[in-house]
């Protein structure tokens, strides 16, 4: 049916594109940002409403059909994942939406008429496979489906630039010929180059890769758009593409890392190589008695939350030790780095969720100065983030990423599941220092223990 | 829509992407992501679109394939974003810790 006339539906598409910016600016900042993402889904609805009423469709119940399993296997996912699990799931999502855009250009190639819209067909093809495939890679890598290290084998350079040089040749036979099953051998190359491009990224870079690969679709989304003349997909795959751009060189400068470095840099043996061999120089250990009395009878504590906190769903016991300890007057705040978690600002949703108030966490420009004046810095299943070896050793592959300064505080506590090394596989000499203690055991565990002890002083 | 036009268009949203998150704290930046994430989810009037055109079942199954994962990039997308935000408060409405934790 065509209910509404162009006019119309030009408008419409332009309200909906004018409520997909008030979303990216509404969620900025965290008076507006859940109101801006109901903005979104609002110019979301508005659109797939106008396209219903304004193009010649056929098909319609098989579409309808088709976007209620669409939502009914999405939205119950969304609704009960774990925040811990969340980064993988946005990859996920993502990943869904560069495959989406890849068929409908492989499908539109037919319709295809002059060489330029066989140029955005070839475009967003070969990006939205690139998407595709790498997300699909970053949430196998995220899920622990397959080793978090970088997988570099030899010759991959050159692998690398055969499917890409393959790709391009393709895709200009593409645009000359219109062939089809061209088409399809691009998409897999393009998939091809997916997997290739995320296997030699390591752990902890694989947050902005996801940023990244977002970037990515929204380009495949507006190259669609440019294919089906359809100027909301434009706009709307062109700002994500934009916005996920700055987000990314963002993410990638709070870990103090480059984007082509992490990216390449993995070309030339990993972008974050390092060991999980357990080492078996001497530590502190210490029990949980003794670490309550430390933080007992500190006047401030510090304490930094890591993924290992996340991953025993011990932010409601950190919360309860913070009360606890404030009940005895002593100042405690949380040190968020950018990046704890998995995903940058991925903690302070995990410690909002555990209701700690907003103001007790604090960034890490803010908290740095005050780790001289702190008697006990409490790190809970945090270790790259605190790591030294960011700032003193230039061979180190998290060398200029900065970094919680705990080791300025005079004593400092690691609460470790093992003397494991981190998600970017490096040792932490901080480990090893004369004022450090460290209590083995589950985070959650651990921290029920020394609150448990802390209540009975 | 000719290609001037489409390629006028495309600049000006580059800048406005820039713009709009160009001072987002870095505690913003995962909602961030996930909201930038399901905005490109609209790919679904996309699929919608060449689904609707397609005569061919082939044609048409693959369309339909592309309706389901653009859907699940749309739906998903904004709801984990909006459960995200949703722990967001500045002030304790402490107490009534959040029911399912599962």
């Amino acid at each position: 049916m065509s209910i509404l006339d162009p006019v119309w539906t030009a408008l419409l598409y332009l309200a909906a594109a004018v409520f997909f910016i008030l979303a990216l600016r509404g969620l900025s900042s965290p008076r507006t940002a859940r109101r801006g993402n109901l903005v979104g889904a609002l110019g979301a609805v508005i659109a797939v409403v106008t396209v219903f009423l304004s193009a010649r469709l056929e098909n319609i119940p098989w579409i309808l059909g088709a976007i209620v399993v669409g939502s009914a296997v999405a939205a119950p996912v969304a609704r009960r994942v774990r925040m811990t699990q969340m980064p993988q799931l946005v990859a996920l999502f993502n990943g869904v939406g560069g495959g989406a855009a890849a068929l409908v250009a492989l499908l539109e190639l037919g319709h295809a008429g002059e060489p330029w819209v066989r140029v955005a067909i070839v475009f967003t093809l070969l990006v939205g496979a690139v998407s595709f495939a790498g997300s699909g890679i970053t949430f196998a890598k995220l899920q622990e489906l397959m080793t978090t290290r970088p997988v570099v084998f030899y010759g991959l350079p050159v692998v690398m630039s055969v499917v890409l040089l393959a790709a391009v040749a393709s895709g200009v036979a593409v645009v000359v010929s219109g062939s089809l099953p061209l088409a399809v051998l691009l998409l897999v190359l393009g998939l091809a180059a997916g997997v290739l491009l995320v296997l030699p990224v390591g752990g902890a870079d694989v947050p902005i890769v996801i940023s990244l690969l977002n970037a990515f679709t929204g380009l495949a989304v507006a190259a669609s758009g440019v294919v089906l003349g359809n100027v909301l997909l434009v706009v709307a795959g062109t700002l994500v593409g934009a916005s996920g751009t700055i987000l990314t060189r963002a993410m990638a400068a709070a870990m103090g890392r480059s984007v082509a470095g992490i990216l390449f840099g993995a070309f030339r043996g990993g972008s974050t190589a390092g060991s999980t061999a357990v080492s078996e120089r001497p530590v502190r250990s210490s029990s949980p008695e003794d670490v309550a009395v430390l933080l007992g009878y500190a006047q401030r504590v510090i304490i930094v939350p890591g993924y290992g906190l996340a991953v025993a769903q011990g932010q409601h016991t950190a919360a309860e030790l913070a009360l606890a300890l404030e009940a005895r007057g002593i100042q405690v705040d949380f040190a968020i780095h950018p990046v704890a978690g998995r995903m940058p600002g991925h903690m302070n949703v995990l410690l909002a969720e555990a209701n700690v108030p907003y103001e007790s966490l604090k960034e890490m420009g803010e908290i740095n100065p005050e780790f001289k004046t702190t008697d006990v810095a409490l790190v809970v299943g945090a270790n790259d983030v605190v790591n030294p070896a960011a700032k003193t050793s230039s061979g180190s592959p998290i060398y200029g990423m900065p970094i919680l300064e705990v080791a300025e505080a005079r004593q400092v506590v690691f609460l470790k599941r093992s003397m494991r090394p981190g998600f970017a596989g490096i040792e932490n000499e901080l480990l090893f220092e004369p004022q450090t203690s460290l209590l083995f055991g589950d985070a959650k565990e651990s921290l029920a223990q020394v609150l448990g002890a802390v209540k009975a002083l | 829509m000719d290609g001037t036009a489409l390629l006028t268009i495309t600049v000006l949203a580059v800048f406005v992407g820039f713009e709009v998150v160009s001072k987002v704290s870095s505690t913003l930046h995962t909602p961030l992501m996930s909201g930038a994430n399901a905005i490109h989810g609209i790919i679904l009037v996309g699929a919608i679109i060449v689904a609707g055109q397609a005569a061919d079942p082939w044609v048409l199954a693959v369309a339909l394939l592309a309706v389901v994962l653009a859907t699940a990039n749309l739906v998903g997308g904004f709801v984990v974003t909006d459960r995200m935000l949703h722990m967001f408060h500045a002030k304790k409405d402490a107490g009534q810790a959040k029911g399912g934790s599962k």
